[in-house]
């Protein structure tokens, strides 16, 4: 699976893209996010309050219990900003 | 027509080009976003708009669809930039042409609303204070959700 971090996210976390494998029992979204805040403490620390952490699957948003796959490109970014 | 670029755009320019030969056109709205020299009490350097490749393109396209089904209009423009901004620089463009104003007018403020709530964009600023990521303001989402329920 692909993974990507936007803004702070990315700055907590010290990396933009990463190739990950999945284990076996993550499925969703709520799962991948604890499963990565297991990742050590810049993961955890960025990742403590899911309120500002939005996530997109293949570019579109989606709530924590979306399925995730393999293939998924999840991006994992704080509220936008943008206009 | 969405366009996601570094570089600035010239406002009278992409009007006209938007109009031209279009004589079905009545009416055209413009919003233009410029950055801000201050943020509460601290001045405001630059800033630097970080996007996502791809999905930036996507959610702009979708809002955009949505526009036009809403309201009839006869020509549509935005154009976002990214990257390093000073105080005074161009940020967005969104021009709306209807036949009739009223169109024209919603559909641009429907719009504004919406890339600022969808859009995956980020402002970084650099303050007197630091570099600071600029919180997204609860008044968007209102702003936004106004055209939910109509």
């Amino acid at each position: 699976m692909k993974l990507l971090y936007f803004a702070w996210l990315r700055a907590k976390i010290g990396t933009a893209e990463e190739t990950v494998e999945l284990p076996a029992d993550v499925s969703t979204v709520g799962h991948l996010l604890e499963w990565l805040k297991g990742r050590g403490p810049r993961f955890a620390d960025a990742l403590q309050d899911a309120s500002v952490v939005r996530v997109a699957v293949n570019q579109d948003y989606v709530p924590s219990d979306h399925p995730v796959r393999p293939g998924d490109e999840v991006a994992l970014f704080p509220p936008v900003t943008g206009g | 027509m969405i366009r996601v670029q570094r570089e600035d755009f010239d406002v009278g320019a992409e009007i006209a080009r938007l109009a031209e030969g279009r004589h079905e056109i009545g009416g055209i709205v413009s919003f233009v976003g410029v950055v801000r020299d201050a943020a509460g009490a601290d001045r405001i350097g630059a800033m630097t708009l970080e996007h996502y490749p791809g999905m930036t393109e996507k959610k702009l396209g979708e809002i955009e669809a949505e526009a036009r089904q809403r309201w009839k209009l006869e020509a549509l423009l935005i154009i976002h930039r990214f990257g390093r901004l000073e105080p005074g620089e161009r940020i967005v463009l969104v021009v709306t042409a209807a036949a009739h104003r009223q169109a024209a007018f919603e559909a641009c403020e429907f719009l504004v609303d919406w890339l600022k709530t969808k859009a995956p964009f980020w402002k970084l600023e650099e303050t007197s204070a630091g570099p600071r990521w600029v919180d997204a303001h609860s008044g968007d989402d209102v702003a936004a959700k106004r055209w939910v329920a109509q």
